[in-house]
């Protein structure tokens, strides 16, 4: 990679630019998925259980699940952002 | 080219014209939406309220408005910020946020509008700082200095460690709580967007394929399916994000009127 960035030319090529910021937003979402979709699997997964052991607390393990479903997406959403603002800005 | 679909430029999808006015003052379809949404809101309750007096037995939108009532007093003043009779002096402005936030996502799927007020960072932004303004208000209000105290200084840490925790707990809660409060309904709304977007552009250059490739029309009744699915999923996105708004403007409100939970 130091050795692509050491070549002037290729930087200010305005082709490799666009490639290399669609490849940075691409890999900046990708990766940004990753945890969210496991830390969300776990939340879901958990409150299945627990509105299955106790199904008289269902509606307060619901409004828990969709708290704890909302701040792990953020993550996710952040990178969504991120590659936006890398493709379009 | 095969399937050589191109993808309109942003400008194209998310960057409406002016319909009057011009430069920072213009005013577009995106406020028009805003507009509607907040119209609507005010035009249920007012109509449910005159209606209150005339009928004992609730029909039609008085119906509907008591049930939203209930709904925001029992399943988020009372699950999220505790069960204080004093809390319920905010059922008012998160039921009229709850409606607000609805309507502007609700144009996503509506015919003719096809685009979420709350795709564009401003208005869920405003709503956020308004969330971030009451309940760091609300906090001081409460219990004085000691609230910026209870807030950034976690009980129960060695000394040593809140050169760490200090910090940490600022950010978390002044910087990243209204962030990601705007960036989640935001990035929600024009994730949505972009898919039916993307579907509809699929169908619509499949369907006026070339006719050198004429075995491609047929294939436009998969975006189009794709395209049904995800409105019908758009639509419990829109509900859902509603909700969280408020419930997550409840809970941080909760979090700074009582420090005890």
């Amino acid at each position: 990679m130091a050795l692509i960035a050491a070549d002037t030319n290729l930087v200010a090529d305005p082709t490799f630019k666009a490639a290399m910021s669609a490849l940075g937003a691409g890999f900046a979402y990708g990766l940004a998925a990753i945890g969210p979709g496991i830390g969300i699997g776990i939340v879901v997964g958990n409150a299945v259980q627990a509105m299955a052991r106790q199904p008289e607390a269902a509606g307060l393990v619901r409004t828990t699940m969709f708290l704890g479903i909302a701040f792990t997406e953020a993550l996710a959403l952040i990178g969504f952002v991120v590659f936006i603002l890398l493709k379009f800005a | 080219m095969i399937l050589g679909l191109v993808f309109p430029p942003l400008d194209e999808i998310l960057r409406w014209k002016p319909l009057f006015g011009h430069g920072d003052l213009a005013f577009n379809k995106i406020g028009l939406i805003a507009f509607l949404a907040a119209a609507a809101t005010l035009a249920i309750f007012f109509a449910a309220g005159s209606k209150a007096k005339k009928s004992v037995v609730p029909t039609g939108v008085q119906n509907m408005a008591e049930v939203s009532v209930d709904f925001v007093r029992e399943q988020i003043v009372l699950q999220a910020m505790g069960e204080h009779k004093e809390d319920l002096a905010w059922t008012g402005y998160l039921l009229v946020l709850f409606f607000f936030v609805l309507f502007s996502n609700s144009t996503e799927v509506i015919p003719f509008f096809q685009m979420p007020a709350t795709a564009r960072m401003g208005i869920p932004l405003f709503l956020a700082l308004i969330s971030w303004i009451a309940f760091i208000v609300m906090g001081v209000k409460k219990s004085g200095a000691g609230y910026l105290k209870a807030a950034v200084v976690p009980p129960g840490v060695p000394f040593l460690m809140l050169f760490l925790a200090v910090p940490i707990e600022i950010i978390s809660t002044f910087l990243v709580r209204p962030f990601s409060l705007a960036v989640r309904l935001f990035a929600n709304m024009l994730a949505g967007h972009l898919l039916l977007v993307t579907f509809s552009v699929m169908g619509h250059d499949l369907l006026l394929a070339k006719t050198k490739q004429v075995f491609l029309i047929p294939m436009t009744v998969l975006p189009f399916i794709l395209f049904i699915l995800i409105t019908i999923f758009e639509v419990l996105v829109i509900v859902l994000q509603a909700y969280i708004f408020t419930i997550l403007t409840a809970v941080y409100l909760g979090g700074a009127m009582h420090p005890e939970h």
